[in-house]
């Protein structure tokens, strides 16, 4: 059983009384998801009815205005999947910038002639690790393959599973809609976005990011900036900035790998 | 009486309407030269395109609505995205 608050997400099922998606779900107000998917899960539990509380919700719905209530189900162990798909911006309602907006990104409320946006980028899902959840696992809409075994793997798991996914959009960030998988690709090419999974304690890299630890692999971060409309404003120094935020990122990410490595 | 009045709605394809007529480039496929690798279909935002092993790709144009993720996925060069007649 699904449930999905206020977001784009509640757009793309199309129009009642038809559906586009195959499954039970709940549209449900916006910083709810995470309660009523953790209700769900009792009412299943209670009942003896074989499911799965599933939450599917936006960078708005998550990192901002449904923190309280991700952080509590987290702290509660409920047995829910959380997915947060991050299109870095409250995209539904014309793209004002959130929590997981990235520093200099142009939106309507941090527009490029006031330098974009001043703040960095929340990482959720290093959060969520610091909460003791059983599973959480960084995902990007280019390697559906990785993102199919994390679903799986977080279904097998009792507890409380956050899955943080990459996933660009065309008119929010200015680009055209053909290049979505090559944003995307190019956002862990550059190693701008990393793939990891903190499964049972074990915290490692999954493959492709597993190769860009060593910094000489990754690609100029300027080939990922530069097909989107939204960093167009930025200058060569802003650019060495954001390349070294990303070396302390993968600083962080390579010293939870050998702290919580096999 | 009281049941009617749940808003509730059932699965059922085109949700969102007849989406194809939102389309202002159309993908063409070459199937002579399509190698079969199902790229296309994984990466349809739209999951539009029909694919299996053997029988290579069909995309059905009543929904596609013309994105062109499938043209510059494809390996091989082998969607072309034409632009719609008006
Ligand atoms: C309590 C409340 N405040 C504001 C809104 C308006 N609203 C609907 S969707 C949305 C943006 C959601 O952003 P995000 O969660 O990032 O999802 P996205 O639209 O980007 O997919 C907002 C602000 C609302 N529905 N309910
Ligand atoms: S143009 Fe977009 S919607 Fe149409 S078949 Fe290709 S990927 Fe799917
Ligand atoms: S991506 Fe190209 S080669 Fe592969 S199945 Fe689609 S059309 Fe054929
Ligand atoms: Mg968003």
């Amino acid at each position: 059983m699904l449930s999905i608050p206020a977001s784009c997400a509640s757009v793309v099922q199309g129009l009642g009384p038809k559906s586009g998606i195959g499954m039970p779900l709940l549209n449900v107000p916006f910083a709810s998801a995470a309660s009523v998917a953790t209700g769900i899960a009792e009412a299943f539990k209670q009942l003896g009815v074989k499911g799965r509380a599933v939450v599917w919700a936006g960078d708005g719905g998550t990192a901002d205005i449904g923190f309280a209530a991700v952080s509590a189900a987290a702290e509660r162990n409920s047995d829910v999947l959380y997915v947060m798909y991050d299109n870095e911006a409250y995209m539904n309602t014309g793209i004002q910038r959130s929590s997981e907006t990235p520093k200099y990104a142009w939106t309507t409320t941090t527009p490029a002639y006031a330098g974009g946006k001043k703040e960095q980028k929340k990482d959720v899902a290093l959060i969520m690790l610091a909460h003791g959840a059983p599973y959480v696992a960084t995902a990007n809409i280019a390697y559906p393959q990785d993102l199919y075994r994390k679903l799986k793997r977080a279904a097998e798991i009792e507890g409380f599973k956050f899955i943080h996914l990459f996933a660009p959009c065309p008119p929010g960030w200015s680009f055209d809609p053909s290049l979505t998988v090559e944003v995307a690709r190019k956002a862990v090419e550059t190693g701008y976005w990393i793939l990891w999974e903190y499964d049972d304690g074990v915290f490692k890299l999954n493959p492709p990011s597993t190769i860009y630890a060593d910094k000489s692999k990754r690609r100029p971060l300027k080939e990922y900036l530069k097909l989107q409309g939204r960093f167009a404003h930025l200058t060569d120094e802003q650019i060495a900035e954001l390349e070294k935020e990303i070396d302390k990122r993968w600083d962080t990410v390579l010293k939870l790998a050998k702290a919580f490595g096999k | 009486m009281g049941l009617e009045l749940i808003p509730i709605s059932r699965p059922a394809p085109g949700s969102g309407g007849l989406t194809g007529t939102w389309r202002t480039l159309k993908p063409l496929v070459d199937l002579a030269k399509c190698i079969d690798c199902g790229i296309c279909w994984l990466y349809c935002p739209e999951a539009v395109i029909d694919w299996e092993k053997g029988k290579k790709i069909s995309i059905d144009y009543a929904y596609c609505k013309g994105c062109g993720i499938c043209a510059h996925e494809c390996p091989v060069k082998a969607i072309e995205m034409a632009p719609e007649e008006t």
